[in-house]
């Protein structure tokens, strides 16, 4: 199980572990780290699980789709590093993935 | 002042199938949802998107499911509040008395809050200043657009809303559309329509900018706007319309001495009463153990909250369960022929 860090926009951290195959914001949802909401589920249809990922993380991640896109103009201060964590699914080879969530969501 | 047996709040499938419920055991009903349609996240977040977990409908869409549940209440006379929010909720007399923000009161022993993750409210801008310009020179909506004629108004967004008013808007002001990354996402021909008249220099085009701040005094007279690559752009303008979709907030619900629990209320699971007496909450803002947030799952904690409203409806009544197959009291309300 790779270890996720997810560090809340006041540098408050926390380091958990996240089975292969959920999604990073499900990661936050299910051990109850503050900072990602996920309110429509994981259906890329709110922009409530956003986070930023830095350069070198960024660039190891899948591409953006054109609707993930979309919905991060929605987003509370979106910047280029932007992402929906609930488009970013746990694979090994994210082990030790930093996220850093925005400052707030809605 | 409106008198009702019960008053949901929330027109999403949940609420709907509630009043579907309340209508059924003979109690009448008031809906108001802050969106101007029904259909609540159904509509307003995936209306295209298909569903396969509503028993015995293998797949439908949001849109679909709205319309069937609107189908099912054709017989019933319901009154729809769409387009104003609650407000206040206050207890006079053993009854509660529900205000929304314009004005309308309603008179009700029985409240169900079926406002899934909150009401829907424009997302805003970031800089702190933009609220005290809000609705004096900066929307979210426009409602007047003559207020702009020969006036200099910089447009926010990048989907339908900003782009249909960026060009209508270009007819009798100047405009500028300002969006955070090249694409937009409006409808095609829309974008073509933009870049045209850019090209006839009737639409001033930033991409890849965001607001930095808003100055004036009053009423805003400057923004600025900063590109990713920090570059801090000056823009003399009358007007700001930010157009960033919807979110969902849990609003006033906050302020009625409900038990909260993050974004949810804490229900018990025989009544999906909250800690007020007559206040019950049903679908995704409900909580209590187990609890799924599932559309069959809102469905069947209407059932259960409009049985328990009866009670309260109807003091000195028992309630005596039917089924609709069977009952004539039923068919009769329903307006079918009994055999």
């Amino acid at each position: 199980m790779p270890k996720i860090t997810y560090v809340e926009s006041n540098g408050n951290s926390h380091t958990v572990n996240v089975e292969n195959g959920l999604s990073v914001m499900e990661g936050a949802v299910q051990n109850n780290i503050p900072g990602i909401d996920g309110d429509c589920g994981g259906g890329m249809a709110c922009a409530t699980c956003h986070v930023y990922v830095k350069d070198h993380w960024f660039d190891k991640l899948e591409k953006k789709t054109d609707g993930e896109e979309d919905m991060l103009d929605q987003a509370y201060e979106p910047k280029k590093n932007s992402r929906l964590s609930c488009q970013i699914t746990i694979t090994d080879d994210l082990e030790g993935l930093v996220v850093n969530m925005p400052e707030k969501q809605v | 002042m409106i008198k009702t047996d019960a008053l949901i709040i929330g027109a999403g499938p949940t609420g709907l199938f509630t009043a579907h419920q309340l209508k059924i055991i003979g109690l009448s009903c008031e809906i108001v949802d802050n969106l101007d349609k029904v259909g609540g996240q159904c509509i307003e977040l995936y209306p295209d998107k298909p569903i396969y977990d509503i028993p015995a409908i293998p797949e439908c869409t949001g849109e679909e499911l709205t319309n069937n549940l609107l189908n099912q209440l054709k017989p019933f006379d319901i009154g729809f509040h769409l387009g104003e929010r609650v407000d206040e909720l206050k207890k006079t007399n053993n009854e509660w008395e529900v205000k929304t923000n314009k004005g309308k009161i309603f008179l009700t022993p029985n409240v169900i809050i079926a406002g899934g993750v909150g009401s829907f409210e424009p997302r805003k801008f970031v800089p702190k200043e933009c609220e005290k310009y809000e609705d004096k020179s900066l929307f979210y909506s426009v409602k007047n657009k003559k207020i702009f004629d020969g006036k200099t108004v910089s447009i926010f967004g990048g989907g339908d809303s900003a782009l249909d008013w960026a060009v209508e808007l270009s007819k009798n002001c100047k405009v500028n559309l300002i969006h955070r990354r090249e694409e937009f996402r409006g409808a095609k021909s829309t974008v073509n329509k933009i870049y045209e008249l850019q090209k006839d220099g009737k639409i001033n085009l930033f991409t890849k900018y965001q607001l930095k701040s808003v100055t004036g005094n009053g009423k805003i007279d400057c923004i600025e706007i900063q590109s990713e690559d920090q570059k801090v752009e000056s823009i003399k303008t009358d007007y700001v319309l930010g157009f960033f979709g919807l979110i969902m907030q849990l609003g006033p619900i906050a302020n009625w001495g409900l038990n909260l629990d993050k974004k949810t209320v804490e229900v018990d699971t025989e009544k999906f009463e909250t800690n007020q007496k007559g206040i019950y909450a049903v679908g995704d803002i409900c909580n209590y153990p187990g609890k799924l947030k599932l559309i069959l799952s809102g469905f069947h904690e209407g059932a259960l909250a409009a049985r328990a409203c009866f009670a309260l409806a109807r003091p000195g009544q028992k309630y005596r369960f039917e089924f609709t197959t069977s009952s004539k009291t039923i068919r009769d309300r329903l307006g079918v022929k009994s055999d």
